[in-house]
């Protein structure tokens, strides 16, 4: 049994962020009305793609003036819930601002919210699954008691497929009185320079962790990331010691990723790694300790030190050209 | 302008021993010694620079608890806060996030933060929206996932983690905000700060305490609930060989068997 009507928070911008497309794409498995709600100056503009993916309807909360946008979308969406146009659940995605939202409008409306969602089934209502303990276990959730339901869906949970819907007609969704809640400001914004493709979209990841021994030899990470066009992970324990920033993290508290080759080098493979990579295609693990867990989920482990085996990749694959 | 600083601190069970459900509840068996989640530990560096910026500021710990528990609270103590409020009872047990982040915001009101800091998810549950839950629920403004924080004691500015980069942030105090790891390095407690940490004020505080009522709390009020639990299929291992001075050869030879290279 269906579902009524889901929402999708959609990501700002002029075009739809991959993971807008993959929960517009579940959202049509479970319910029989789909509709999204976004805000910034893109959305007449991603409209169309959401439409195609599923949306028959796009809430438009719109520029923000350089406010953070967990208050006021929160707001925004809270509003329409009282006005009573609001859906049976709302699938948020697990982003920086997602969670923003998620946070803010569940203390809004007084409803819980389930995090971390990698699958959703309706069966007499929604109920969730999540993976625990490295992805070995998997946990089914419910709400109970009045929606609507939040659900904080981790990326690559869906494939995205498009259903070739028409433009969605696009409504103006307006931001309550905020009170002191709306006043974090956004006074610039830096784009990272970037040279390969995003963490969570490559094709190839080459992550590092503790066993590289220092942060400088990170540099063989991003050398061989860039030589197999992919992109550059880190465990936590890296993260933590400040060697990479966290956006490079890979894991439970971090990025999942799903690429066609993980190379894990210097990784033990922590529940907390395994979570987040363990969706990969082929997995190659690099690691000194051959009772490392990586090993166990690795299609081609090398007990051997990362300190040897890199440099010597690196030297196979530019000898290649 | 002085202010005082609180820390959302979660003591937890050691992640590195190995974690398991209670069979009836189907939630995480924290029975066991709990420690300060290392997530946190960043939150109370970064409170204790900044309280040290500004002269006469305090760093207050706020902490939910099962027991009294008290060893992860006493090692941020070490590290440098004053004291700390921590919340058990025994009907909090099963409490949802909201329903968590109720009691925080209320045992934080009572220290009248200017600036309450966060990780931004704990290690054990990681669901990540608590911090804003309090925001809300105190009617403040929140920014998440910073990567550094200055203020003067009346405004804040952050640096804050986006998909394509940094934001440059500014906000007025009062106001949440919540650290990734590794933005700071946690100072290690001294000899002297353990010491210190035994004779500093610990509040313990129940439900009612708070001005809460226990049915909107723990199992009572939980609105969410696990239905299942479930193995996931296991991936299989494939070959592990040791490096005989061949591995990065073999490492080609299998990229090019599934067409990366």
């Amino acid at each position: 049994m269906a579902i009524d009507k889901v929402w999708v928070l959609a990501e700002a911008g002029d075009t739809p962020a991959p993971i807008t497309l993959e929960l517009l794409t579940e959202a049509r498995q479970v319910a029989s009305t789909v509709e999204a709600v976004s805000w910034g100056t893109g959305t007449a503009t991603q409209a169309p793609t959401l439409g195609e993916y599923g949306a028959t309807k796009v809430y438009d909360v719109g520029d923000l003036g350089g406010a953070l946008p967990g208050a006021p979308v929160a707001g925004a969406i809270a509003a329409l819930v009282q006005a009573g146009e609001g859906p049976d659940a709302l699938l948020v995605p697990a982003t920086y601002d997602g969670r923003d939202v998620a946070g803010r409008l569940s203390a809004r409306l007084d409803r819980p919210v389930l995090t971390n969602v990698v699958g959703l089934t309706a069966e007499g209502g929604l109920a969730t699954q999540h993976a625990v303990f490295g992805g070995t276990h998997i946990v089914t959730a419910r709400f109970v008691g009045e929606g609507p339901g939040i659900y904080v869906v981790r990326a690559k949970s869906f494939a995205a497929e498009p259903a070739g819907g028409p433009a969605p007609e696009v409504v103006t969704a307006g931001v309550p009185d905020l009170g002191a809640t709306g006043e974090a400001r956004i006074t610039a914004r830096h784009e990272e320079e970037r040279s390969g493709p995003k963490l969570d979209e490559a094709a190839v990841v080459v992550s590092g962790g503790r066993g590289l021994g220092s942060a400088e030899n990170y540099a063989l990470i991003e050398e061989l990331a860039k030589l197999l066009h992919g992109a550059a992970g880190a465990s936590r324990a890296i993260v933590d010691a400040g060697w990479v920033p966290y956006s490079h993290q890979v894991g439970q508290t971090g990025k999942t990723v799903k690429p066609t080759v993980y190379l894990a080098c210097g990784i033990s493979g922590a529940t907390q790694h395994l979570v987040g990579m363990k969706g990969a295609k082929n997995i190659v693990a690099v690691n000194k300790d051959q009772d490392a867990p990586i090993f166990s989920v690795a299609d081609l482990g090398i007990v051997g030190d990362v300190h040897k085996v890199l440099p010597a990749l690196i030297e196979a694959l530019k000898a290649r050209g | 302008m002085a202010m005082n600083v609180v820390v959302c601190v979660k003591q937890i069970p050691d992640p590195a021993a190995p974690s398991s459900l209670d069979p009836g509840t189907k939630t995480l068996n924290r029975s066991g010694k709990l420690i300060l989640d290392d997530s946190d530990s960043y939150g109370v560096e970064m409170a204790l620079q900044l309280a040290g910026n500004v002269e006469g500021s305090e760093v207050t710990l706020v902490s939910m608890a099962p027991g009294g528990e008290v060893s992860g609270l006493r090692t941020a103590l070490a590290m440098g806060a004053a004291r700390a409020i921590l919340v058990s009872d025994d009907s909090l047990a099963g409490s949802d996030a909201l329903s968590t982040a109720k009691v925080l915001a209320a045992a934080i009101r009572r220290a009248e933060p200017d600036l309450v800091i966060a990780a931004t998810e704990s290690t054990d549950g990681y669901t990540g929206t608590l911090p804003v839950q309090v925001a809300e629920l105190l009617g403040l403004p929140s920014v998440t996932f910073a990567k550094s924080v200055a203020t003067d004691g009346r405004n804040l500015k952050v640096e804050r983690q986006t998909e394509a980069g940094y934001d440059e942030v500014e906000c007025p105090l009062p106001a949440v905000v919540t650290v990734t790891a590794g933005v700071v390095e946690p100072r290690y407690p001294s000899f002297k700060g353990i010491m210190a940490a035994k004779s500093k004020p610990v509040e313990t505080l129940t439900v009612s305490d708070l001005g809460l009522d226990a049915s909107q709390v723990g199992w009572a009020g939980a609105r969410q609930e696990i239905t299942d639990v479930s193995e996931a299929e296991a991936r299989s291992a494939g070959e592990v060989v040791v490096d005989e001075g061949d591995g990065a050869e073999r490492i080609v030879a299998f990229l090019e068997q599934v067409k990366v290279v």
